[in-house]
C-alpha cells in the first residue's frame, strides 16, 4: 500500500503552508516526517487523510485519489490526529466499538478485533474506564487502538509521542514499531531520537518544502561537515596560546585550533578537523614527543540534531 | 437508508451521550416543570380541563424555542472545539451521515420530553371526552415544529466552536422563522402572504387544530431538508 504525493501545495489565504512537495512512501515503510513547528507536517497529514483538500497537486493512496475516492481512501487509513482528540465521556470499549462501527465492521468481527486491540495496546486494566479519567499514556494507546481498529494498511500518526514521559515514549515507540511491521506508516515528530529509533526513512520539511530525504544514517553522512576534536592536555606551560596552539595547528588535517580554557597547568583545546581526516593518532604522537599528558580526547561527529538544525535555520 | 449506513452508529453514540450526561435530564425536567405548573394551575385554580397548554399556548412554543437549541448546542460545537471532528470526518463517513445521525438523536431527546405529557392527555380523557384525532395531530405538529428548531440549532452548532454562541444563534434562527407571521401587520401586502407561508407558527397552528394538510407537511419537510442541508454545507466549510 503506497502513498504518492505530487507537487502538493496548500494555501491558507495568502500564506503557503506547503509548497509543491512531492514524495513517495513505499509499502511497508516507516517514514518519519521531521520539521520545526509550523513547517507543514500536520497540513500534509490532514490532506493525506482527506480531512481537507489541497490547493493543487495530487495525493494517491494505493492508486486512489484523496479527492475523487475519498471514502475508499479513508477506509484504508488509520489516523491519529495531533493532540489525540477523544470523547472523554465514553469508556474505552464503547469508544472502540464506535470507531469500528464507523468503519462498517460486522458485529462478530468487532468483538474479536476489539479484544485483540485492547490486548496489543495494553488497555485491559482500563477498558471499562471513561477516557476522561485516563492518564496521557493510556489515552495515547486508546488513540492508537482507535486508529488501527479496522486493520488499515496505512497508518498516519501526527506526533504520537508528544506530551508523554520518557517511559511512555519508549512504550509507544515500541508499539508503533511492532504494529507498523506489516503496514505503511507515516509519523511526524520534532523529536530526532524518535526518528532514529523508529523510522526507515526521514523527510525533513521546512517552511513547506522538503529539504532532505533519506535514511537517518544517509542524512548524517551527507551532511557531515568538518568534525571537531576536543583535547585536554596537562603541560605545565604558562602560555598555551603561544606555546601549544601553533604546534597543534601544524598537525596535518587540522584546520584551526581554539583554546577553550585553562587552569592549573591543564589547557583545553578544540581542533577543527578537515572533512575525512582523522588526526587523533598525530595528536597523540605530538603529545608524546613534547612530553604532554593527554587528560581527555574525544571526537564529535555530526548528529542528526545538527543536520536538522542546519537544514531548518536559514 | 441503505446508502447511508453510518447514521446509526452516530445516532446511537449521540443518544447515549445525551442520557449519560445531565443535558437531557435537565432539559426534560425544566420543560415538564414549567409546562406542568401551568397545566396544573389551569386545572386546579381555574377549573379548566383543557389541553390548550400543551398544544396551543404561546408557552409551549416559547419552551420549544429555548429547549431545542439547548439540546443541539453541543452537537458540533463541542466536536470542533475538542478536535474530535477531525477523527469523525477522516473515518469513511459522509458529512450528511454525521448531520443526520446527530439530528435524529437530538430529535429523540425532544420527543422524550413530550412523552410524559401523555399523562395530561390521560387525565383529560378521564375527566371528559377528548378528541383523539386532535391530540395526535397536536403531537405530530409539535414534533415537526420541534424538528425544524432542532435542525436550525444543529446548523447554529456547526457554525461555531462555542456552545453558548451556538445556543444563542440557534435560538435566534428559530425565533426568526417563528416570528415571520407575527409581523405581518407592519408589512406591505405583497410581502405578507409570502412571509405568512414561511412562518413556522402559521403551519403549526393549522396542524394543531387537527387538520393535517399536505401543504403544512410539505412546508415542514422542506424546512427540515433545507436546514439540514445548510448544516451539511457548513460542515464542509473546512474544505474551502
Amino acid at each position: 500500500m503506497s502513498i504518492t504525493v505530487r507537487t502538493l501545495t496548500k494555501l491558507y489565504g495568502e500564506q503557503k503552508a506547503i509548497d509543491s512537495i512531492s514524495f513517495d512512501v513505499k509499502s511497508g515503510e516507516i517514514l518519519g516526517f521531521l520539521g520545526p513547528n509550523g513547517a507543514g507536517k500536520t497540513t500534509t497529514m490532514k490532506i493525506i487523510t482527506c480531512y481537507m483538500p489541497q490547493t493543487s497537486g495530487t495525493v494517491e493512496v494505493d492508486g486512489l485519489s484523496t479527492i475523487d475516492d475519498s471514502l475508499a481512501v479513508r477506509s484504508k487509513i488509520g489516523y491519529l490526529p495531533e493532540n489525540n482528540p477523544l470523547y472523554h465521556e465514553m469508556n474505552v470499549l464503547e469508544y472502540l466499538e464506535y470507531a469500528a462501527a464507523l468503519h462498517g465492521m460486522k458485529r462478530n468481527q468487532v468483538t474479536h478485533r476489539i479484544k485483540e486491540m485492547v490486548h496489543v495496546c495494553g488497555l485491559e486494566s482500563v477498558r471499562h474506564k471513561d477516557i476522561g479519567e485516563l492518564s496521557k499514556g493510556f489515552r495515547q494507546r486508546v488513540g492508537l487502538a482507535q486508529a488501527m481498529i479496522h486493520d488499515p494498511d496505512v497508518l498516519i500518526l501526527d506526533e504520537p509521542t508528544s506530551g508523554l514521559d520518557p517511559n511512555q515514549i519508549v512504550e509507544i515507540r515500541n508499539l508503533i514499531k511492532q504494529l507498523g511491521r506489516a503496514k505503511t506508516v507515516v509519523l511526524s515528530t520534532h523529536i530526532l531520537s524518535e526518528v532514529q529509533a523508529t523510522c526507515d526513512r526521514v523527510l525533513i520539511i521546512n517552511e513547506g518544502k522538503i529539504v532532505a530525504d533519506g535514511t537517518p544514517q544517509q542524512l548524517q553522512q551527507d551532511f557531515q561537515g568538518a568534525e571537531s576534536l576536543t583535547l585536554e592536555l596537562r603541560t605545565g606551560l604558562p602560555d598555551p596560546l603561544q606555546q601549544i596552539s601553533p604546534k597543534l595547528r601544524n598537525i596535518a588535517g587540522v584546520g584551526g585550533v581554539e583554546l577553550l580554557g585553562q587552569s592549573n597547568g591543564t589547557s583545553r583545546f578544540e581542533l577543527h578537523v578537515e572533512k575525512g581526516a582523522d588526526v587523533r593518532e598525530s595528536a597523540f604522537r605530538l603529545a608524546v614527543a613534547e612530553g604532554w599528558v593527554i587528560i581527555e580526547m574525544h571526537r564529535k561527529a555530526t548528529t542528526l540534531e545538527e543536520v536538522f538544525h542546519k537544514l531548518t535555520t536559514s | 437508508m441503505n446508502s447511508l449506513p453510518n447514521i446509526l452508529p452516530i445516532f446511537k453514540r449521540e443518544l447515549r451521550s445525551y442520557f449519560n450526561s445531565p443535558v437531557a435530564y435537565v432539559v426534560i425536567v425544566v420543560f415538564l416543570a414549567i409546562l406542568g405548573w401551568f397545566f396544573g394551575s389551569n386545572l386546579f385554580l381555574n377549573n379548566v380541563a383543557s389541553l390548550y397548554i400543551i398544544f396551543d399556548s404561546p408557552l409551549v412554543k416559547i419552551l420549544f424555542l429555548v429547549i431545542a437549541p439547548a439540546i443541539t448546542m453541543r452537537l458540533l460545537a463541542e466536536e470542533t472545539k475538542s478536535g474530535t471532528i477531525e477523527l469523525l470526518t477522516t473515518k469513511p463517513v459522509k458529512d450528511i451521515e454525521i448531520i443526520l445521525g446527530k439530528f435524529f438523536a437530538a430529535w429523540v431527546v425532544l420527543a422524550a420530553a413530550l412523552v410524559p405529557t401523555f399523562l395530561y392527555v390521560i387525565i383529560m380523557a378521564v375527566l371528559g371526552a377528548i378528541d383523539l384525532g386532535q391530540v395526535i395531530s397536536g403531537y405530530v405538529g409539535l414534533m415537526l415544529m420541534g424538528g425544524v428548531f432542532v435542525a436550525l440549532g444543529l446548523l447554529a452548532s456547526s457554525l461555531t466552536e462555542n456552545q453558548i454562541v451556538a445556543f444563542i444563534m440557534g435560538f435566534i434562527f428559530a425565533f426568526i422563522i417563528f416570528m415571520l407571521d407575527k409581523v405581518l401587520p407592519y408589512l406591505p401586502n405583497f410581502m405578507a402572504s409570502t412571509l405568512e407561508f414561511l412562518g413556522v407558527d402559521f403551519h403549526y397552528s393549522s396542524i394543531a387544530r387537527g387538520v393535517i394538510d399536505s401543504r403544512n407537511i410539505i412546508y415542514f419537510l422542506s424546512m427540515l431538508a433545507f436546514s439540514l442541508m445548510m448544516a451539511t454545507v457548513s460542515l464542509e466549510r473546512r474544505k474551502w
